[in-house]
C-alpha cells in the first residue's frame, strides 16, 4: 500500500516535470499577482471646468463628426440649460449648467461624455466582448456582435451608454468613442479641436496628470485638491479639474478606486471550482444514499443497520 | 388503459385522439375547449399580442418603459430575475430523489422538472422579447466570447440547463409516445444529468445576483452586498420548494383527474416535508441577510423609506413565512404550509424586483415603473405559460404514473 502510494506520487511528479509545471514557474519567476496598469502611452483629456462657458460648440462638433442628428436646440439657445440632460442615442456629449447658491457668481458648466475608463465596467459586463479598450485610450464598441442585452448600461458607473430603443432592425448602444478614427489620422477629438476656451486639453494621460498638478500649483486655492478620474473606478482617460466640489457638480463619488471588473472577478474564479468539485461531492451523496437504502447483507461497506428515513 | 385502436372512426386518427385530444373525438374536444377559463385566457392573449408585434415592428421603446438610466424593466425583473429562481424546482427535487435518496418525494419529481423546464423555456422567451437583437442569441455560444462577463455565464448556463431539463423530462415524453427504448436511454443518464443540473443551477442562480456586483454605486447599499450571489442562490432554494408546494396544490384542486389518487393522498404529508426544508433554508437566508447588513455596516440606513422596505422584506417575507412553515409543520397543517409557501413566493418576487428595479438607480429622481403595455405583454406570456403547462399535464404522465410504467425511475 505504502509502496504503491510512493510510486503514484513519483509518477505524479514525473508527469508534472514533463508538463514543465514547477520548472517553468521557477525559471521565469512569474509574478503570482499580475497588475496591469493600462497601455503606457494612452491618451486622455483634461477638462478644466473653470474655463467652460457653456457655448456647446463641442456638442455641435460632436454631432457633425459622428453624423448624429443636428442639435435640437442651437448652441446659442440658453433655455436648453433649464433642465438636466444626459447622453442618449442621439448625442454622445452634453453640457449641463449648474447654478450656484450665490446668484452673483457665474454658473458652472459640466461637459459629460464617456470617461474611457482604464478598465471599463462596460467591457467587464459584455457577454460577447463588444467593448475594448484601445491602445490609444478609447473604449470602443463593436456593433456587429452586440446582442442588445444592455448590461453595459447597467454596469457603467457614469450612466453614459445609451440605447436605440426605437430602432427595431439594428438597435445599437451609442456612446462617445473618443473620436478614435480622428486620433488614428493624427487629429484631435472634435470637441477638443473646437473648444474656443481651450477647456479641453488632449494629450498622453500620464502627461495630463502632471499638467493638472502644475495648473493647481500655479493657482493656489482656486481648484479642488482632487483631479477627478485619476483613481475613480480604477482610473479614467478623461480627467476633470474643478473649482467646486465634484459631489456638488453631480459627479458620482461612491465609485471607489478599484476597476469595476474586480467586483465580479472573485465570483467568476469560483465557477471552475464548482465544476470540478461538485461532481465528486454530489456523486458522493448519491453513493452514500444508495448504500444506505441497499440491503446490508450484499454490501459489506454499508452500515449493518440502515438508519430509518425520517 | 385505452387501446391503440381507438373508438371513433370519424376522428382524425386514433393516435391523435388518444395523444392529443385527451381520448375524445375531435369535435367534442373542440367543444369542450370553450370554458370560461379558456375564454379569459384568449382575451388576455389577444390583448397582449398587438404589443408584441409592436415591439418587433417599432423597437423596444414602443412597449417598454426601460430607459437609458434604467435599462432593464419588467421583462427581465419578472421573466429572468424572478422566473429563474421560481423555476429551481427541477434541480431541487431531482437532487432530493436521486442524490439524497429521498425516494418518497418521487411523486413530485416530474411536476418539478416540468415546472423548471417551462420556467427556463419562458425565461428565454422573455429574453427574446427584451434583447435588442434577439436573433443574435446564439452569438455567445458560437461567435463572440466575453469570458470575463457574468452575463456570458448566465447565457451559457441557461442554455445548457434548459437542455439538461429537457433530457430529465424525456422519460415522460417517451412514455407518452410509447417509445420504450428511448425511455431506457433517457433514464440511464438520470444521475449524471441531475449532478450536471445542480452544478449549473448553483452557478447561474448565484450569477443572477453576481450580475449586480458590477453596479456598486447604483444598487441601494441595503441590497448591494458582496454576498449577492449567495443570497440569490440560497433564496432560489426556498423559492423552488414553495413553487413545488403551490403548483401541486393547484393541480390537485383544478386538474384532480390528472393526479394519481395515491399522490393526492400523499400530498399533504409531502407538503409538510417540503415545508420543513423551506423553513430551514429561510432561517439560514435570514441569518445571511443579517450578516450582509452587518458586513456593509448599513444599520443607519434602516431609518429611511428604503430601510422600511428592507425591514418589511426581511421580516414580512422571510421571517414570517419561516415562522408559518414551522407552525404548519408542528401542527401538521398542510394548509398553513401552503399559505407560507405563497408568502415565500411573493417574498422572492419582492426581493428580485427590488434588486433589479426598485432599488436600482435609487438616487435618480422621477423613476417610472410598470406601464400598461409592458404588463399586457407579460400577462400574455404568463397565460401562454399556464396553457402550455396544462396541455402537458393533461397528456403526459406528470402527476400520475403512466399505466405501462408504474415506476418512473
Amino acid at each position: 500500500m505504502k509502496a504503491n502510494r510512493r510510486r503514484f506520487l513519483q509518477g505524479l511528479a514525473a508527469t508534472a516535470g514533463v508538463l514543465g509545471l514547477p520548472g517553468s514557474a521557477r525559471a521565469e519567476a512569474v509574478a503570482s499577482v499580475e497588475h496591469f496598469t493600462g497601455y503606457p502611452d494612452r491618451f486622455g483629456m483634461l477638462v478644466d471646468l473653470t474655463l467652460c462657458i457653456g457655448c456647446r460648440k463641442c456638442e455641435e462638433a460632436c454631432q457633425q463628426t459622428h453624423q448624429l442628428p443636428p442639435l435640437a436646440e442651437p448652441p446659442e439657445d440658453q433655455r436648453v440649460f433649464d433642465r438636466h440632460r444626459r447622453t442618449d442615442a442621439g448625442r454622445y456629449t452634453v453640457v449641463n449648467r449648474l447654478t450656484r447658491t450665490d446668484p452673483d457668481l457665474p454658473p458652472v458648466f459640466v461637459k459629460q461624455q464617456c470617461m474611457h475608463c482604464n478598465e471599463p465596467a462596460c467591457a467587464a459586463a459584455c457577454l460577447v466582448g463588444a467593448f475594448t479598450k484601445s491602445r490609444e485610450g478609447a473604449v470602443l464598441y463593436n456593433q456587429d456582435i452586440c446582442l442588445g442585452c444592455r448590461y453595459c448600461m447597467i454596469a457603467c458607473p457614469f450612466n453614459i451608454p445609451a440605447y436605440e430603443y426605437h430602432n427595431p432592425a439594428s438597435p445599437k448602444v451609442r456612446k462617445c468613442n473618443f473620436c478614435h478614427a480622428r486620433l488614428q489620422r493624427g487629429d484631435l477629438p472634435a470637441c477638443a479641436s473646437i473648444c474656443p476656451r481651450e477647456a479641453l486639453t488632449f494629450g498622453k494621460r500620464s502627461d495630463l496628470i502632471k499638467l493638472a498638478g502644475e495648473i493647481m500649483r500655479k493657482h493656489p486655492g482656486k481648484y479642488q485638491d482632487h483631479v477627478y478620474g485619476i483613481t475613480e473606478a480604477g482610473g479614467t482617460s478623461w480627467l476633470y479639474l474643478s473649482e467646486l466640489p465634484f459631489a456638488a457638480l453631480g459627479f458620482p463619488m461612491n465609485l471607489g478606486t478599484k476597476p469595476f471588473a474586480d467586483y465580479t472577478r472573485g465570483f467568476l474564479s469560483a465557477v471552475p471550482v464548482v465544476f470540478v468539485a461538485w461532481p465528486a461531492l454530489l456523486g458522493g451523496f448519491h453513493l452514500f444514499s444508495k448504500s444506505r437504502s441497499a440491503p446490508p447483507a450484499n454490501d459489506p461497506t454499508s452500515p449493518a443497520e440502515p438508519h430509518p428515513t425520517p | 388503459m385505452t387501446s391503440k385502436t381507438g373508438q371513433s372512426a370519424t376522428s382524425p386518427g386514433p393516435w391523435m385522439q388518444e395523444h392529443l385530444f385527451n381520448g375524445k373525438p375531435w369535435p367534442q374536444y373542440l367543444r369542450d375547449l370553450v370554458t370560461p377559463f379558456n375564454l379569459a385566457a384568449a382575451v388576455v392573449i389577444f390583448a397582449g399580442l398587438p404589443f408584441i408585434v409592436m415591439r418587433y415592428a417599432l423597437g423596444l421603446g414602443a412597449v417598454t418603459h426601460a430607459s437609458d438610466d434604467q435599462p432593464w424593466g419588467l421583462f427581465l425583473s419578472w421573466g429572468l430575475f424572478s422566473g429563474v429562481p421560481l423555476a429551481s424546482t427541477g434541480f431541487l427535487m431531482a437532487s432530493a430523489v436521486y442524490l439524497f435518496g429521498l425516494k418518497h418525494y418521487t411523486p413530485l419529481l416530474r411536476p418539478a422538472v416540468l415546472t423548471g423546464f417551462i420556467g427556463y423555456f419562458f425565461a428565454v422567451v422573455y429574453l427574446l422579447v427584451d434583447l435588442g437583437m434577439p436573433w443574435r442569441l446564439p452569438y455567445p455560444m458560437f461567435k463572440a466570447f466575453g469570458t470575463g462577463s457574468v452575463m456570458f455565464l448566465v447565457a451559457w448556463h441557461v442554455a445548457l440547463y434548459l437542455s439538461t431539463q429537457f433530457v430529465e423530462f424525456c422519460p415522460a415524453v417517451f412514455e407518452w409516445l410509447g417509445a420504450d427504448r428511448f425511455r431506457r436511454w433517457a433514464l440511464r443518464v438520470t444521475v449524471g444529468a441531475t449532478i450536471f443540473g445542480v452544478i449549473l443551477s448553483t452557478l447561474h442562480q448565484s450569477a443572477l445576483g453576481a450580475l449586480f456586483l458590477l453596479a456598486p454605486g447604483k444598487l441601494h447599499p441595503l441590497w448591494y452586498s458582496p454576498y449577492l450571489p449567495l443570497f440569490f442562490f440560497v433564496s432560489s432554494i426556498f423559492a423552488g420548494l414553495s413553487m413545488v408546494i403551490v403548483e401541486s396544490t393547484l393541480v390537485r384542486r383544478w386538474l384532480p383527474h390528472r393526479m394519481a389518487p395515491a399522490h393526492q393522498r400523499a400530498l399533504d404529508r409531502l407538503t409538510l416535508g417540503l415545508g420543513k426544508g423551506a423553513a430551514l433554508v429561510l432561517i439560514t437566508y435570514f441569518g445571511l441577510r443579517c450578516v450582509g447588513l452587518a458586513h456593509g455596516h448599513h444599520w443607519g440606513l434602516l431609518a429611511s423609506t428604503y430601510g422600511a422596505w428592507f425591514l418589511i422584506e426581511l421580516l414580512g417575507f422571510v421571517l414570517l413565512p419561516c415562522a408559518l412553515f414551522v407552525l404548519g409543520v408542528r401542527r401538521a397543517s398542510a394548509t398553513l404550509v401552503r399559505t407560507a409557501a405563497l408568502l415565500t413566493i411573493l417574498g422572492v418576487l419582492a426581493n428580485r424586483f427590488t434588486v433589479s428595479m426598485f432599488a436600482f438607480q435609487w438616487q435618480l429622481p422621477h423613476r417610472e415603473f410598470f406601464p400598461v403595455k409592458e404588463l399586457l405583454v407579460v400577462a400574455t406570456i404568463v397565460t401562454i405559460e399556464i396553457l402550455v403547462y396544462r396541455w402537458i399535464v393533461n397528456r403526459l404522465p406528470v402527476h400520475t404514473p403512466h399505466p405501462r410504467y408504474p415506476d418512473p425511475h
